[in-house]
Parts: C-alpha cells; structure tokens; sequence
C-alpha cells in the first residue's frame, strides 16, 4: 500500500545480553493506514512494547526500515525525534502517568504549552478533549483525587488535545475493571472514527481485543497473524 | 508556561520548601554578614572622619609629607580668609580649622617643681564658641568623665587614662611644653577642669583637647592651622560627592610648583583607609562566592533527589515530546524562581535583623577587650543600596548551579526504556 503513515520493512531489534544479544524483533514487515483501529496481541515477550516503542520514535530498530509519517524513524537525532512525538503522536500507558501537581486541565494543557500554543487556542483545545472524554466536571481535580479509569481518561485527552495523526497506546486498560475500560475503548473508538485518528494498541486484554479491527499477532518476535475483524 | 512551572513549584512542597529554606537563610545570612560589615565599616569611616580625617581634609603638600611629626610652621595659614573661601565655594560641607601638636603634659607642685609629666598628643579646635558643631561632632560633652566642659580660654580637657597616669586633679594646672611654628620653645599653663573618655584606646590614651585660640597663641600660630577639614553636612559620607568636591578644589587651589598652596585630601586617602574600604568591599564579594559555594552543594544534593522523585514524570515528558535539553532547561527555570522566591524572602529577613542591628545595635564590649581596633563598642548594621540586591546573587546562582549540575542526569536518560519504566 502507498500511502501507509506506518511502514516497517524487514525489522529486527536485538537487545544486548552481556556478551551476546537477545533478538526480540526478528523481521517485521507491517503498513498501518491513516485511521486504523489496530492492535498488537501476543503472549508476553512476544515483542508487542519492543515495536510500540520503535514505532514511537523512542527506541532506535538494529535492522530495517521504520517509517513513520514520512521520517525514518532509525535516522533521526534525538532532538527531531522529540518533535516528532510532540506534534504527530500520542502516547498513553498502562499506568497513567499523569503529572501530579497539576490539576486535570493543566495535565491536558501541557503538551500545547510544548507546541507553543496560545492562550486561547490551549484553552479551546483542551476543553474539546475533555469534552470528548466526558470530564468536564473533574476540570479542577488533581489526579490523587480522580479514580483509575478518570486518570486514563485525563491520560487519553491529554493524547488527543494536540490532534495527533497516531495514538500509540501499550496496555491502556490493564490496570482498569471492565466497566471503565469498556468506557474507556468506546471513547476510544468514538475518536478514531470521528478524527480519523489512527490507534495502534500493544495488549493481551480480550476486551481491547473485542474492539479491534485488526489484530497483528506476535509471537517470539514475528507476526505469526495479521487478521482483518469485519465490524457490524 | 512560565506561570504552569511556578504553579507546579508552590504546589510540589518536596520540589520546593527545602531549597526555598536553604537559599532564605544562605541569603539571609549574606545580606545580615554584609550589613554588620558595612555597619563596621561605615562605623570606623565615621570615627575616623569625626576624630581625625574629616569627610575631606584640606593641608599643604609640605605638611602631608612629614604629617607624622606635625610640622605646623608648614601648616595653612591666613585661614580665616581661606575658610571663608572655602565655604563659599562649597555650602553643603561644614568646615573647621584644627591644630595637631605634639610635646610634654609637666603638672607641677606648688613650688612649681615638676610633680608628674608625660608625653601629649594635642588637639586643638573650636570648644569655645556657642554652638560649636565640633563639641557635638567628637561627642565631647557626653564623653566627659569627671568636672565639666571649658568655658573660657585657659581650661582645658585631657583624657581620663591619662589623668589618672599623671595623678592630675580637676581644677589643678598643668604646663605644656611643645614647640611654636618658628620652632622656639612653648610654655603656656592651662587649667584641667574635666577628664574625657573617647572609647577609642589610641586616643584615650594621652590626649588634651583645648580651644583652637589658646593653641594658636601658645603655638604663636596667629590665624594658622595644621589642617582643615571639612564635613558633609548631613555627617554622612558620600565617596561620590566628596571625589566631586575635592577634584574640584585642587583644580581651582592647588598649585603642583607650591609645596603651600592648599590642597583637599578625601577620607580615604588618609591612614589607609581607602585600601581598607576597598578590601571590605571584596571581602563582601569573596563572602558571597563562599556563599554561592557552599549553597550550590547542599542545593545539588537537593535537586539530586528531587530528580529521582521526578523520574517518573521526567519519563512521560520524554514521552509526551518534550526534548531532553527542554526539559534541563525548564528545570534551570524553575530553579531561577526557586532561588528568587528564596532571595526575596530571605532578603527580607536579613534587612529586619540588619534593620535592627542598624537602630538598635548589639553591644560587643565585653568581647572587644584588650583590641586596638578603632571601632565602637557597639555593633552597627548599616543598610545599603546593596544589601537590597546582594543577596540576590547567591540565592539565584546557587539553585541555578546546583540545578545545572544534577540536571545532566537528564541527557544520560535513554528513551529506548521508557515504555517499560512507565508500566511500573
Ligand atoms: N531493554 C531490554 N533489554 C533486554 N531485553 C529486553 C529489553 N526489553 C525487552 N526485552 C526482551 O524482549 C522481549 C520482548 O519484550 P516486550 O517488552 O516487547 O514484550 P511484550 O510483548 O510487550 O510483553 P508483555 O506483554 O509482557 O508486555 C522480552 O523477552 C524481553 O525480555
Ligand atoms: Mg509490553
């Protein structure tokens, strides 16, 4: 496919163990298309954080090629590689990592005080996404006083409000119960189709699963599966 | 984001309390150690200008020269005429003649045979006419110990140790024998009618204080003086303005081919004292870098550990995009408003103690015992334009080197790792 915002052509990750190397990644070929709603699954050590990671810019591949919205991922400096994060992706983890003295809007606001945005512009922006996320009423809370799924939710807006292309996203829902990663993938799911913007999970959770529409199987470091899920 | 790091700062206690402790008393204890040294300082410029130098101080070449052995018949003469020129040029300064001399205190028995006698510095200057401002200025009349001030021309004071040392009573004659401008021998007798006592231990020792025209005429030094001096009227020193004056005057008196024209000397160009004013200056300055030394330590080990409670959230800023040099640089940042939030407040606290140093004064007698120093007993802070800010330059350096350094930590974390680190 031509116009694939991902493209990863014969990659393979070695991690190095003393004298010797482990390959975790042993020849990815994968195109992911603007607007995907796709996931990584695969037993643990299959090698689904190792490719998250080097698709968002944060590890370097050891062979092949990764592009990503155009940049060779393997050959920018650490400098392009931050601005390549801050304006095209976004990330949320399995633990939300929200910044603790800050209060929900001022979470969301940050990376658009990274992009140098105005004032009126941050606030427009972040009040969308919180509305996207339903928290409009947590505007103040701090995320010590917000429950778990309330947190990734921040976690999620705090993603969105910049409008990246992709939104990469290891594990969001494994430290949720299933009513609020329910929530939390249908709003998910909302956001992919109304921005079209494109979801690449890492998970091993059946519910993450359920929601897919397409599930790239890894096992010990290759794609043993690549499965289009027809959607009613 | 300016406002987004402050923000994070007075809500992060961990992040901010401790350093903001550290730079308040470092800075406090600059701006107090910097106005106790002014107060010193300031202290002894005072004494020294009140007793002996003057603000500036007018003399001849030829008598500045050999001013140690007091050569008066090379002193200022036809002074009333000169003062009055003086002052007419320069209305914002006070001006008044003294005469220094040197010779022999013989106090005789009734016989007139020599009973005791010691050697005397002498100081000539006005006592006697009404309103003097140099009684008020060597705080004379509240210096005296025993019998009273000089009222008419023949009495004079001398100072207590003295006294005691020659066993000379108050209302008892006392000769003194020195030399006159034409370097014939003086003799004129005088009356002790009070004891003085100056808190100043090489002037306690053996001086008399007698009117100027009593010495002129003992001294036969009709409408002559050794030296000039001139006082700011507000009695404050002002390098500026006495620089200005005395520029002023040997450009308009002084004359480089007469050893007799007069010339004008400022305050610190007299016993060493400007070499004194502008080694205290840079012990203020060495003072600070001690400061900034020792803060920058205790506040590298702070932000050290405030960078390991960070990880986490330095990780997701890595994350988020935000680049590693970012990131130091808005650590630098945030310290910068650390260590101004510290200065101010601890700026604040050191002027209140200096403030009350500078009104109220702390009484160091009884550790000055035994020590030569010409200072005062009590111990004055003295605020200055730049114990407002002064403060400032290790407070600030100190959060902001000890950030630079801890903060390295930043570039040697690996992105590669993050995911894994944030799963945790
Ligand atoms: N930094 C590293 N150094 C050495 N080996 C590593 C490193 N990171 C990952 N590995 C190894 O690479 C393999 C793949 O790891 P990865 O984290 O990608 O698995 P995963 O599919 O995300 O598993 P899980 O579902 O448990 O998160 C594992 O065997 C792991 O031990
Ligand atoms: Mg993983």
């Amino acid at each position: 496919m031509e116009n694939a915002i991902i493209k990863i052509r014969g990659l393979v990750k070695d991690y190095p163990m003393g004298v010797t190397y482990f390959r975790a990644l042993k020849g990815i070929n994968l195109d992911v298309q603007q607007g995907e709603f796709t996931g990584l699954v695969g037993p643990s050590g299959s090698g689904k954080t190792t490719l998250l990671n080097i698709i968002g810019a944060l590890d370097n591949p050891t062979q092949g090629e990764v592009e990503v919205l155009g940049y060779q991922v393997d050959k920018l400096n650490h400098k392009q590689a931050a601005r390549l994060r801050n304006e095209n992706l976004g990330f949320i983890f399995q633990t939300y990592n929200l910044l603790p003295v800050y209060n929900v809007y001022e979470n969301v606001e940050f990376p658009l005080l990274l992009l140098k945005k105005s004032a009126d512009e941050r606030k427009e922006a972040v009040i969308q996404a919180l509305e996207w996320v339903g928290l409009m009423d947590k505007i103040k809370s701090r995320p010590a006083q917000l429950s778990g799924g309330e947190c990734q939710r921040v976690a999620i807006a705090r993603a969105m409000v910049k409008n990246p292309r992709i939104v990469l996203a290891d594990e969001p829902t494994a430290n949720l119960d299933a009513a609020n990663s329910h929530h939390i993938l249908q709003t998910m799911v909302k956001l992919n189709q109304e921005l079209r913007t494109t979801f690449l999970f890492a998970t091993h959770d059946d519910k993450v699963i359920s929601y897919l529409r397409r599930a790239i199987t890894l096992r010990d470091g290759m794609i043993a599966e690549d499965k289009i899920i027809q959607t009613t | 984001m300016i406002w987004f790091l402050l923000k994070g700062i007075l809500r992060d206690r961990h992040r901010s309390l401790f350093p903001i402790i550290i730079v308040s008393l470092g800075v406090a204890l600059t701006v107090l150690l910097y106005t106790w040294i002014m107060g010193i300082m300031s202290d002894m410029l005072d004494v020294s200008a009140r007793f002996d130098t003057g603000h500036v101080k007018v003399v001849t070449p030829a008598y500045w020269e050999i001013e140690s052995q007091v050569p008066n018949d090379l002193g200022l003469f036809k002074i009333s005429k000169l003062q009055a020129d003086i002052a007419a040029r320069y209305p914002e300064y006070s001006w008044s003649p003294r005469i220094r001399y040197g010779g022999i205190l013989d106090i005789p028995d009734e016989k007139g045979e020599t009973r005791s006698q010691g050697p005397v510095m002498g100081l000539g200057l006005d006592l006697l006419s009404p309103g003097s401002k140099e009684v008020e200025r060597l705080k004379i009349a509240t210096s005296i110990m025993r019998g009273r001030m000089p009222a008419k021309a023949g009495e004079i004071l001398i100072t207590e140790e003295f006294a005691r040392g020659l066993g000379v009573n108050i209302g008892e004659t006392a000769t003194l024998i020195s030399a006159t401008a034409a370097g014939g021998m003086a003799i004129q007798n005088f009356v002790v009618v009070g004891t003085v006592q100056f808190g100043l231990q090489n002037l306690d020792r053996g001086t008399m204080i007698a009117d100027i025209r009593d010495i002129q005429y003992a001294l036969d030094m009709e409408d002559a003086c050794s030296e000039l001096l001139g006082f700011q009227n507000d009695m404050v020193f002002d390098e500026a303005d006495v620089q200005r004056i005395k520029d002023d005057f040997n450009g308009h008196w002084q004359n480089p081919v007469d050893k007799y024209a007069p010339m004008m000397l400022a305050l610190t160009d007299q016993r060493g004292l400007g070499e004194y004013y502008a080694y205290i200056k840079s012990f203020a300055f060495i003072m600070v870098f001690i400061f900034i030394f020792a803060m920058s330590i205790v506040l590298w080990n702070t932000s050290l550990m405030s960078g390991i409670r960070r990880y986490g959230e330095i990780g997701v800023r890595l994350a988020i995009g935000e680049s590693k040099g970012g990131i130091y640089k808005r650590m630098l940042l945030e310290s910068v408003m650390i260590g101004v939030i510290g200065s101010v407040i601890g700026t604040a606290i050191g002027l209140l103690f200096a403030y009350y140093l500078q009104e109220v004064g702390l009484d160091i007698s009884s550790m000055m015992r035994g020590s030569t120093m010409m200072i005062q007993s009590v111990v004055r802070a003295k605020l200055t334009p730049t114990s407002y800010y002064l403060g400032f330059i290790p407070g600030v350096i100190a959060t902001t080197i000890g950030t630079a350094f801890s903060g390295v930590g930043v570039f040697k974390r690996q992105t590669a790792t993050l995911f894994k680190e944030l799963e945790t």
